[in-house]
């Protein structure tokens, strides 16, 4: 394992950005579309030529004022939204590529170890246009790791997915990526927050906020980051199959791709525009219902978004006044559970 | 159960049975005059044979050359982002619409006794002009255009994502070109071999222009047909036949329906 340096200019565009990933550690870059975060992929891989990169994996310079090793010398992979499996190969041999070109010993054989790995030995005999949107991104991600690269890149790797193959998807890459050197490109606070260690928000070229996951997406300090995210996370015990409950001892029922171990670590994610606010217990069932007292407003345009004992709830800024919101009000929150994300922890 | 094709009116059929009939037409008035009791020595007659064998071997050999060269034209054409390209593309499609027989002449005057090239390979003992060579160089020159658009379209017709993956992969240039990029014009560059293959075969114009027509050495079907009209009209139907049904078979084994190009 090792550690991944990256400075990438390209004045053209605007882009300047320098940051380190640990060795074994996984990074999100999130930002708007045209800021630069694919430029800095394609450039690490060396699929793009700029006027100054410097890209270091451990000791090895790939990139540098005098250094340009190609990329299939990189040991590099990447990943992206669209699976590229070769279509004139089978699943097998499209994972065998990447020992065949770097002369491993029996190629075969390692691709058959990542197809048992990612639950895909029964494809193995398929091409690629018989597989789900899904099922081909696990091959291709069996294809990059059958590779053995130093360094993995995903660029989106589940944009293109429907949402139920979202899930499953996510939980097999964030497998894989553990005590892994990797960089995601996402737009979905959950692969940062489930996947990546580190956030790095990017916005016009530029870095505007890196630290953990977590605290980048539940205190966002720029706009995007904001929009992005401004997710509510709970964090918990699982005490039901689909519940968390938190350390207040609020539970909070919600949606899960799988049952959650009961006892175990979890948690919950969920938007503030999810969140409704009512002076009186709402009534109806399913929903999770609290009562909390008002810590902060803060106006944005037409919209509040209210801090109830840390939970952030939008509302319009006319219900906000009809609700007579103010500092130390006493308010109800519901929540439906389809808009509540459970995970394992 | 059937698609409703919303932009196909009923008046299209007039000009496309038309135009059908205007193709098969000529065929059939051929197929309906050629005499069969005397076909099979016809087309077995020493010169026809001669002639037959020449073309084979010839238009073998100028679509070899043709895929040698006209691949990495194809590449250099698709993939390149220099402005050289576009300078340079007009001349490489330039044979496709020149009539042949200025074809001919143009070769003449570089690989004729007294050409650009020709003068200087005269003095090493090699003659071009009116040799077999000849006959290939003129096929190559005329078929070359066809390997080459029908490839690049090809390849500026697939994702470059395959084989920008193939290298991060670990594979080198080379190997991304012929595991990766190649296979996936496949059907391409079939096409594009058979068409130069098959204007190599047809190739008259530039051929009689720079490489003559002797008998076993230059004279390949389609002069051997036409000088045979004037003598005897029924060999000249019988081998136009002939190139015909290679025609068809060629086109058969591209074409082989119901498979999947992968």
């Amino acid at each position: 394992m090792v550690s991944l340096q990256v400075h990438v200019v390209d004045s053209a565009r605007g882009v300047d950005l320098e940051f380190d990933v640990e060795s074994g550690e996984t990074v999100a870059l999130v930002g708007p579309n045209g800021t630069g975060k694919s430029t800095v992929l394609a450039a690490i891989a060396g699929l793009l030529k700029l006027e100054q990169v410097r890209v270091q994996v451990g000791d090895r310079e790939l990139v540098g004022p005098k250094t340009w090793v190609a990329p299939h010398e990189r040991s590099v992979a990447l990943l992206t939204q669209a699976s590229l499996l070769f279509p004139h190969l089978d699943v097998r041999a499209n994972v065998a590529f990447g020992p065949t070109c770097t002369g491993a010993n029996n190629p075969g054989a390692i691709a058959d170890s990542w197809l048992a790995e990612l639950g895909l030995t029964e494809l193995a005999a398929r091409r690629p246009f018989e597989l789900s949107g899904g099922q081909a991104q696990r091959v291709a991600l069996a294809r990059a790791l059958a590779a053995a690269p130093d360094v993995v890149l995903l660029d989106e790797p589940m944009a293109a997915l429907d949402a139920p193959s979202v899930p499953q998807l996510r939980k097999v890459i964030g497998r894989v990526l553990a005590n892994r050197t990797a960089l995601i490109v996402t737009h979905d606070p959950l692969d940062a927050l489930v996947l990546a260690d580190r956030t790095i928000v990017i916005d016009d070229g530029r870095i505007i906020d890196s630290g953990p996951s977590r605290d980048v997406l539940s205190h966002p300090r720029s706009p995007f980051a904001a929009a992005l995210a401004g997710v509510n996370l709970i964090d918990g015990v699982a005490t039901g199959p689909k519940t968390v409950r938190d350390n207040d001892q609020h539970e909070l029922l919600g949606e899960s791709a799988e049952e959650l171990v009961i006892g175990a670590p979890a948690m919950a994610t969920f938007s503030p525009t999810a969140v409704a606010l009512h002076r009186q217990k709402p009534e109806g069932s399913p929903r999770n219902v609290r009562r909390g007292t008002v810590r902060g407003i803060e106006q944005r345009g037409g919209t509040c978004r209210v801090d109830v004992d840390g939970v952030l709830a939008d509302v319009t800024s006319a219900a906000a006044a009809e609700l007579q919101i103010e500092p130390g009000a006493q308010i109800w929150l519901s929540l439906k559970a389809t808009e509540v994300s459970v995970y394992s922890r | 159960m059937s698609i409703n094709q919303v932009d196909l009116p009923r008046w299209t059929m007039i000009p496309a049975v038309a135009g059908l009939a205007f193709v098969i037409l000529p065929l059939v008035a051929m197929v309906l005059r050629v005499d069969w009791g005397d076909f099979g020595s016809l087309v077995t007659s020493e010169s026809s044979l001669a002639a037959l064998s020449l073309s084979l071997r010839t238009a073998s050999m100028s679509t070899a050359i043709c895929v040698l060269i006209g691949v990495p034209m194809a590449l250099f054409l698709a993939r390149s982002s220099s402005r050289l390209v576009d300078v340079v593309r007009p001349f490489i499609l330039l044979p496709l619409v020149l009539p042949p027989v200025v074809g001919g002449i143009a070769l003449l005057y570089t690989f004729g006794r007294r050409g650009l090239l020709g003068q200087h390979l005269e003095v090493l003992g090699i003659q071009i002009a009116f040799s077999t060579a000849a006959v290939v160089i003129a096929q190559t020159f005329v078929a070359l255009p066809f390997l080459v658009v029908s490839l690049e379209g090809a390849l500026r017709g697939t994702d470059p994502g395959y084989s920008r993956v193939a290298a991060t992969l670990g594979a080198n240039p080379s190997r991304v070109l012929t595991k990766v990029t190649l296979p996936l014009v496949w059907p391409g560059l079939v096409a594009g071999t058979v068409l130069s293959f098959a204007r190599a075969l047809g190739e008259f114009g530039a051929t009689i222009t720079f490489a003559g027509s002797l008998q076993g050495v230059t004279r390949t079907l389609p002069p051997e047909i036409y000088l045979q009209r004037e003598t005897d009209p029924q060999a000249a139907i019988a081998l136009s036949l002939l190139l015909v049904m290679v025609a068809v078979v060629v086109i058969a084994v591209v074409r082989r329906p119901g498979r999947n190009p992968w």
